[in-house]
């Protein structure tokens, strides 16, 4: 049998918390500059927010994009967007949402199609009307919103409140980021997206409970050691797990990304960035928001004490 | 460690035979699955319209447009009730959702009241305040008139995709008015949207004479005929309407040209032979959603209670419109407020797309995982392999709907379902490195990593147990695949492989773990 690798050295000892102070600017100035963004340039909103109509289309030979675009252009739907999708065969077409109530919809998919004539293949025709839009908009607010609370008073209940509070944080962290990134390269946002940033929530927070777990055993087990040489020594021991459960979702998330079609891009992609920014946040927000936590804060009685003693005997 | 009960293995095995005899059916080919023998369990999953291809409408019940209609029906036939009861009446009008009217002479209103009892419809209440008769829908009335509407309204829409035959349609209430229509397979469904949004309402009036002259008498009315456009002036009250036929056919003329035969029941029979035989020689006109078909002269009295509509029709729109005649008229018009329709090809790509990714993914954990973890690696493998099978046929035996982001999650579930192995593993490497002996190290690894493991699934589930309550169609198939993937990878990481560890341990009996 050959000899497992060990991707991260034993006994490594990085003193992660020295750069405290210019992580926690760092993390401030990107949520700073995210929300920005957000102010600034906004979402590149899909039909599922935006309201409006999006068909993919596929056509027997490469259509000329130009042509298409002056011809559509010419109904007088407003800006329409194309783009090839997938195969230079396959177009997007994107319109806005039609004046006229909830009917004008679909009599403007009809005119599309009615210009678009013959031996088109027509593989995704969605409309969302306004009123379905601004749900869609209110649940998913609702659902990140809750989320976010929900994993709080877990992290809370099972920590204690600065392990939920910091937990918290760094999800606001990464949540925002990731919509950040979306605004920045004027990804599309829709459905799909809100999913991908639900799931970075919860895996930003897998990472950080990983992480507290440590802390808090560390804690109860040397009751004098300095905050700071206990999250460091805790994110030390867990570097190992942290970095092999990022890099084996990051793999998966890749295959979706490259193999999983191009509806799915945009979703993988900001499962990318969450995996790697929920992985960072967890030892330079997370982690490092402990260090003025007071040992007195773990209740070091009953189970901490079984444990500290255990881990006496062990440290030797 | 070295012991690992025999209960415990029993249960092992036994979930993980159920779970691969349940998963096997979605894994056959379909052909290969059907032609195996009846006793073979045959539950697959159920692929979601963005796989199979279909559409999904949400529809609207114009519920508006009913109370207005409705109402102004109250306001026609209170005035008639009250003409022909000859009671005075001022300031008859709609405000809100009633109709109001002002009697003249405060001692009629007990005549009134009764003259205008007949006029009520469904919901509706009638109240005198002094010499003030209010009509109208209270609360109530209302939720019970919506209620009402949207059941014919679903009743209507089955019956008109059922008159096709092939397709499986679900039709399901969504919130107060709204109708999902979740159409799998379909293939031309700007006809499927037609047919659905057609009103089908068919009425009969008197034709007065010439339209567009002179105001229009309030119990009258102007309809375009269809082909023309001419405006011919109706009666507002109809003859006989379409909810009393019991049979609608496409037929031929005796020109030869496609006509549609119709049949009333004993109420439109005899309605509509009153009708016609006090009015030999006049016009009645053929309504159709606010369109006159056609306004033929009645030459005899129609008492049989079957007729013909004659119009510009082709063999097509008449046989359209015999079905839709024979499957109701919507009580009130629908419209599409969200639309997703996938063609098969794309549903069939992203199949593909969807097992290739899992594929490499997969292989690519595989391979990680033997690199890093060496015969542990393999072990938790296989258990990861088994994971993706116990998803399956969960998600098959919950008649759960697989969907594009569902594939997702699948593929998101590998990365993460592995993690549990990655904690007790390095956990053990841990101990090994504090001088524990081989086997200790393996207990210690799995004891003290299972409480991180519980406290990191929990707070996994809590944000995708979110996703699956708010999120909708293919957003609920990624929680739901998500949901099942990660609860299952806590009995496959933990269990399976501590089976196949405590086998591997009491066979080979180490001093050092290869890890």
């Amino acid at each position: 049998m050959w000899k497992p690798i060990h991707l991260v050295p034993p006994n490594t000892r990085i003193d992660f918390m020295r750069w405290h102070r210019f992580t926690f600017a760092l993390a401030v100035i990107m949520t700073l500059a995210s929300v920005g963004l957000l102010f600034v340039k906004g979402l590149n909103f899909g039909i599922d927010f935006a309201g409006g109509i999006l068909m993919e289309v596929r056509a027997p030979q490469q259509p000329d994009l130009a042509d298409l675009r002056g011809r559509l252009g010419g109904l007088g739907f407003g800006e329409v967007a194309l783009q090839t999708f997938g195969d230079p065969n396959t177009v997007l077409i994107r319109l806005p949402q039609q004046e006229g109530g909830e009917g004008a919809q679909q009599t403007a998919i009809a005119k599309v199609r009615a210009q678009l004539g013959s031996g088109w293949d027509y593989r995704r025709t969605e409309t969302v009307g306004p009123k379905v839009g601004s749900e869609l908009v209110k649940n998913a607010v609702i659902a990140v919103t809750l989320a976010m609370a929900g994993i709080f008073v877990y992290v809370w209940i099972r920590y204690a409140w600065q392990f939920g509070m910091n937990a918290l944080l760094a999800m606001i962290h990464d949540v925002v980021t990731t919509i950040g990134l979306f605004s920045l390269f004027g990804l599309q946002f829709d459905l799909a997206t809100v999913a991908a940033v639900l799931t970075v929530a919860g895996y930003s927070v897998n990472d950080k409970v990983v992480v507290f777990d440590r802390i808090r055993f560390e804690m109860r087990r040397y009751k004098t050691m300095p905050m700071s040489d206990v999250v460091n020594l805790s994110v030390n021991e867990t570097l190992s797990r942290t970095t092999v459960t990022a890099g084996l979702t990051f793999i998966s998330v890749l295959a979706l990304y490259l193999f999983g079609g191009a509806v799915l891009h945009g979703f993988a992609l900001a499962l990318m960035w969450g995996i790697f920014i929920g992985t960072y946040s967890s030892i330079c927000i997370a982690a490092a928001g402990l260090l003025n936590l007071r040992h007195s804060r773990i209740r070091g009685d009953g189970e901490g004490a079984k444990e500290a003693g255990k881990g006496a005997t062990r440290g030797a | 460690m070295l012991h690992f009960p025999t209960w415990k293995t029993a249960i092992v095995l036994i979930v993980l035979l159920v779970g691969t005899v349940l998963a096997i059916p979605s894994l056959m080919p379909r052909a290969t699955l059907d032609a195996m023998p009846s006793w073979f369990p045959k539950q697959t999953v159920t692929l979601g319209l963005d796989l199979q291809g279909g559409a999904h409408l949400l529809y609207e019940v114009g519920m508006d447009k009913l109370v207005a209609e409705r109402l102004n029906n109250a306001l026609d036939d209170t005035r008639a009730a009250l003409r022909k009861a000859n009671i005075g009446y001022t300031d008859l009008a709609i405000k809100g959702n009633t109709v109001t009217v002002t009697l003249r002479d405060a001692g009629s209103v007990e005549t009134a009241h009764d003259q205008l009892k007949s006029v009520l419809t469904e919901g509706m209440e009638l109240t005198a305040d002094g010499s003030t008769l209010t009509i109208g829908y209270s609360e109530t009335g209302l939720t019970q008139l919506k209620q009402r509407t949207v059941e014919q309204s679903i009743e209507v829409i089955r019956r008109r995709i059922d008159e096709t035959g092939t397709l499986e349609p679900t039709i399901i209430r969504q919130g107060e008015d709204r109708i999902v229509v979740q159409v799998p397979g379909v293939t031309d469904v700007e006809e499927l949207k037609s047919r659905l949004n057609a009103e089908a309402k068919l009425t009969f009036h008197m034709v007065q004479g010439e339209g567009g002259v002179g105001a229009v008498p309030p119990t009258m009315m102007d309809l375009p005929e269809e082909d023309s456009g001419q405006l011919l002036r109706v009666e507002k009250r109809a003859l006989v309407a379409g909810e009393n036929l019991v049979d609608a056919q496409q037929s031929f003329d005796r020109g030869g040209l496609p006509v549609i035969t119709f049949k009333f029941d004993s109420v439109g029979a005899r309605k509509f032979g009153d009708a016609t035989s006090k009015n030999v020689g006049r016009r009645f006109a053929i309504v159709l959603d606010n369109k006159i078909i056609s306004a033929p002269v009645i030459k005899d009295a129609i008492l049989g209670g079957s007729g013909i509509i004659s119009g510009n029709f082709t063999v097509e729109s008449a046989r359209d419109l015999a079905l839709l005649l024979r499957a109701g008229a919507l009580p009130a018009p629908l419209t599409v407020i969200e639309e997703r329709t996938v063609g098969a090809d794309l549903g069939a790509d992203s199949i593909e797309a969807g097992k290739l990714a899992c594929i490499i993914g997969l292989a690519g954990i595989i391979v990680a995982m033997i690199l890093l973890y060496g015969i542990f690696g393999i072990f938790a493998n296989v258990a990861l392999i088994f994971n993706g099978i116990l998803t399956l046929g969960l998600l098959a035996a919950f008649g759960a709907t697989l969907t594009l982001p569902g594939i997702a999650a699948i593929v998101l579930t590998l990365g993460m379902a592995v993690d549990a192995n990655v904690l007790i593993l390095e956990r053990v490497r841990e101990e090994v490195r504090n001088g524990r002996s081989a086997i200790t190290a393996m207990e210690f690894g799995y004891r003290e990593a299972l409480g991180t493991i519980v406290d990191s699934h929990v707070t996994t589930l809590i944000s995708t147990l979110l996703l699956f309550l708010l999120g909708s169609g293919p957003i609920k198939g990624f929680a739901v695949a998500l949901l099942i993937g990660v609860s299952i990878s806590l009995f496959t990481a933990l269990m399976v492989t501590q089976l196949m560890t405590s086998v591997w341990l009491r066979r080979t009996r180490p001093k050092l773990l290869p890890l």
